[in-house]
């Protein structure tokens, strides 16, 4: 086996891998607090690409510029999708709640469809050509500031739940939702701050993704998918979890490419989810069920 | 009682009389019609009865459309034969994937990410095989005789869609009714409770999901000698899954014509949003209007529209003495 | 010949010994009281004796024959019926296809199914409600009818547990005299039970457990006069008081 290529897969694999665990960190939070599987996800981060995209091709402005207003304009999305939505079905059971998120979703998707309509869409930005050498590994320079990003946006909303007022409340509804209301916290507000948080990390991801992939409506899918299996991968409502789910489903599928065509990559993420499923349904580092 | 029997052998008059007044365009409205009310019903047996929600049933639909067409393609195999494998096989793949599901314990939402990865895999994998079409899917000869279950024009089609429609609500209302349908909804309601009561949880899953996925396979057979072609995104993807789906939660899940009536009302509508809005370049509207009312229907009508639908007829049915 | 036959039962959780080398004999047609502070173990023992939770050691003989290792539905369908302490009601479905589910795993005919269900109903009292949603019942009717499904499946033992559980006084001799009418048709019950006047007036012999451990075992009248008993409920303090 070559070495060489393995290196540069894998490396590539984790990079990839850091947005991933972005993206999955927004479910895994979503979950952690409400207990919702937020099978929206993947469709989410499909509108955060697109407006990114839509600012870039009006504006100029450049995807890692614009972020900020991405996850803005994801986080407002969300919001109102909790509140309208999803604060209702809270109390449903499990499987119940599936459906409208789905319908959600299918909504999202085909807004996006409506808007932009169904062709592939692959901007040149600034960056997304370019590569650099690190040691013997060619790297995309997208890739890697991709991964920059997606680390400082992960650290960054870790320290924000740990430190902030507004993240201990999370962090407290997460753990006992009852106990939470209790003590007086203001679980509605938490509950669609939470969401919308999710929603706006895994649309922010969406605009680091642009350089890196063309743009379809019909991603939703695959990410939402791609997600879970981080988040089961890593333990439900488990961020950190997210964070190493992500970058090691990244390197699987990455790696798997050296010995199967890269289209049957998501059997490897799919199987790994499957037995995950079946053997360690806490997941790697252990998460609520 | 009568009076809702009567009620049933009027429409069914009507629909057998149907295809006199209409042109193939609004026949072929209505043969989508059944075949999603089939496919809705069949879905129903799964989800509606025992509560395992599956996203992924257009995993059945594909293996009976493409072991159909294998058949028919390989060996000259007539579909009305090949019908019945493609089931088999869907029974063998329902019980590995209920086996695993229901072995290991894996309720509500890990069920449903397990039938979605089933349909994804399977999806895949079959994009890879050359003798099945890999990417470009496979087109079927139009060779329209009876064995080769193709005709001209939609009368035909027409006929067997509702064949399989009825069928499908006969076959709902004997599970229903029997000893299967009572532990059905009694593992959906509380499996521990069934459980603790005698039933075989486990047996009557496999059941369940056996029957489920054989009489939406059989749909996947017309399927592919209807549109003649079959491909895998289409034919495994979750945009199938989806759509069919939509149709017995808005109508009622867990009732009999609740896959009917929804059908009735989304496959019309899919049909006259495509048509008005698509020429606007408004593609993908249906599906947004689809989404809204699922979201309305299970915010506001958990049980369906059927509830209302029985309101409204009740007083002329008098639905009420029924049972 | 007992009908059931528990030896040196003992699970543990974790670190936490559940039920610690429990050992005790059913008679057939008796009924055995199973009480105990909170948190003695005695929702364990059933959930072991029923299947639920593989017990780490320990025989459990029903009808002499050893039932350890068996599934649930199994162990049910032998005769030992559960009704859970917290009842689980098939909310959307009437009381009668709720009673009728528990008819069919004995009775393959629906017609027969549903005249002994309703005969079941009847008896309980819950007649009038035959038709009614189970999720538009209040607690007592609940637990009617959570008693009514278990009998519907013709079992051998009952167990039942705590059953007389939040309700009232007048409810509560209802159910003694319907528990004794059970007993009365030759069906044995265990009876885990909190509400004492239900225990002293319906078990021939009462067991008290405390940290998963026998603790006294006897007819009920003295049971209750037992001093490592009243200092189980009621605390060191108070047995020295007492004198």
């Amino acid at each position: 086996m070559n070495t060489d290529l393995a290196l540069q897969l894998g490396v590539q694999g984790v990079l990839l891998g850091g947005i991933y665990g972005l993206i999955a960190i927004g479910l895994s939070l979503i979950f952690g607090v409400m207990g919702v599987i937020n099978f929206a996800h993947g469709q989410m981060m499909v509108m955060g690409m697109y407006i990114s995209y839509w600012i870039f091709v009006l504006l100029g402005v450049d995807p890692y510029i614009s972020l900020i207003v991405v996850a803005a304009a994801i986080f407002l999305l969300g919001y109102l999708i909790q509140s309208s939505v999803v604060n209702r079905i809270l109390d449903y059971p499990e499987a119940m709640q599936v459906l409208p998120l789905v319908a959600v979703g299918l909504i999202l998707e085909n807004t996006v469809l409506l808007l932009w309509g169904p062709d592939h869409r692959s901007p040149q930005t600034s960056l997304s050509l370019e590569t650099i050498w690190m040691g013997d590994v060619m790297v995309d320079v997208s890739r890697l500031i991709a991964f920059g990003l997606a680390i400082i946006i992960t650290i960054s909303i870790f320290i924000f739940l740990k430190k902030s007022n507004t993240g201990k409340c999370i962090r407290a509804a997460a753990d006992n939702r009852m106990g939470a209301v209790l003590v007086g916290i203001k679980v509605n507000r938490i509950n669609n701050i939470s969401f919308a948080l999710g929603a706006a990390t895994t649309g922010a991801a969406g605009a680091l993704l642009i350089p890196l992939m063309p743009l379809s409506p019909h991603l939703g899918h695959d990410f939402t998918l791609t997600a879970f299996v981080v988040v089961i991968l890593g333990g439900m409502g488990n961020l950190i979890g997210a964070l190493v789910g992500g970058l090691i489903l990244g390197t699987a599928e990455s790696l798997s490419t050296l010995i199967l065509p890269a289209t049957l990559k998501q059997v490897v993420s799919f199987s790994i989810l499957v037995i995950i499923m079946l053997f360690r349904p806490q997941g790697l580092l252990g998460g609520k069920k | 009682m009568t009076r809702f029997y009567l009620f049933l052998a009027s429409v069914l008059a009507v629909l057998l009389l149907l295809p006199l007044f209409l042109d193939k365009y609004e026949l072929g409205i209505f043969v989508m019609i059944f075949f999603y009310a089939y496919l809705g019903q069949s879905w129903n047996v799964l989800t509606g009865y025992t509560g395992h929600i599956s996203l992924g049933h257009a995993l059945y639909i594909g293996i009976g459309a493409y072991t159909s067409t294998y058949l028919a393609q390989a060996f000259g195999l007539s579909p009305w034969i090949g019908m019945w494998v493609g089931a088999l096989v869907a029974v063998v793949v329902a019980f590995c994937l209920g086996y695993l599901g229901f072995r290991f314990g894996l309720r509500g939402v890990y069920f449903v990410i397990l039938t979605i990865a089933f349909a994804e895999i399977t999806r895949l994998v079959v994009s890879h095989i050359a003798a099945l079409g890999s990417f470009s899917g496979i087109f079927l000869d139009f060779k329209p005789s009876f064995s080769n279950f193709q005709f001209t024009g939609n009368i035909p089609y027409y006929y067997i869609a509702l064949g399989f429609m009825i069928f499908s609500v006969i076959a709902v209302r004997l599970i229903e009714t029997s000893k299967l349908g009572r532990f059905m909804v009694a593992i959906r309601e509380d499996e521990d409770a069934a459980q603790a009561l005698g039933v075989n949880a486990f047996k009557y899953n496999m059941i369940a999901i056996a029957i489920s996925a054989s009489m939406t396979s059989l749909a996947g057979t017309f399927y592919a000698n209807y549109i003649f072609y079959i491909h895998p995104d289409s034919l495994f993807g979750m945009g199938l899954s989806i759509e069919l789906i939509l149709r017995p939660i808005i109508g009622g899940l867990g009732t009999i014509f609740g896959p009917v009536i929804g059908s009735f009302i989304l496959t019309p509508l899919s049909e006259i949003t495509r048509a008005y809005f698509a020429k606007g370049g408004l593609e993908g509207l249906h599906l947004i209007i689809y989404g809204i009312l699922a979201i309305l229907v299970v915010l506001f009508m958990p049980k369906g529209i059927i509830i209302y639908v029985k309101r409204v007829l009740n007083p002329i049915l008098k639905l009420d003495e029924e049972n | 010949m007992s009908i059931l036959s528990v030896n040196q039962l003992s699970k543990s959780f974790g670190g936490l010994m559940a039920v610690k080398e429990l050992s005790f004999k059913l008679e057939k047609g008796d009924i055995l009281g199973l009480i105990g502070p909170n948190g003695a173990g005695k929702t364990t023992v059933f959930n072991c004796l029923t299947g639920f939770i593989p017990p780490d050691q320990g025989e459990i003989l029903f009808h002499e024959k050893s039932v350890k290792d068996m599934q649930p539905y199994k162990i049910s369908q032998l005769g030992l019926v559960r009704t859970f302490q917290i009842v689980k009601p098939f909310l959307t479905i009437s009381v009668l296809d709720n009673v009728m589910v528990g008819a069919l795993i004995k009775e393959k005919s629906i017609t027969k199914a549903r005249q002994e269900s309703m005969e079941i109903i009847e008896f309980l009292g819950l007649g009038r409600m035959a038709n009614v949603e189970a999720q538009g019942l209040p607690l007592p009717l609940r637990k009617k009818l959570e008693l009514a499904r278990a009998l519907a499946t013709k079992p051998k033992i009952l167990l039942l547990d705590e059953v007389m559980a939040g309700l009232n006084p007048t409810e509560v001799d209802e159910i003694i005299d319907l528990i004794r009418q059970v007993n009365a048709r030759g069906i044995s019950i265990l009876l885990i039970e909190h509400v004492m006047r239900g225990v002293m007036a319906l078990s021939q012999r009462v067991l008290v457990i405390n940290y998963g451990k026998k603790i006294a075992e006897g007819i009920p009248e003295e049971v209750v006069k037992d001093k490592g008993v009243i200092e189980a409920y009621l605390g060191k303090e108070f047995l020295s008081a007492q004198g």
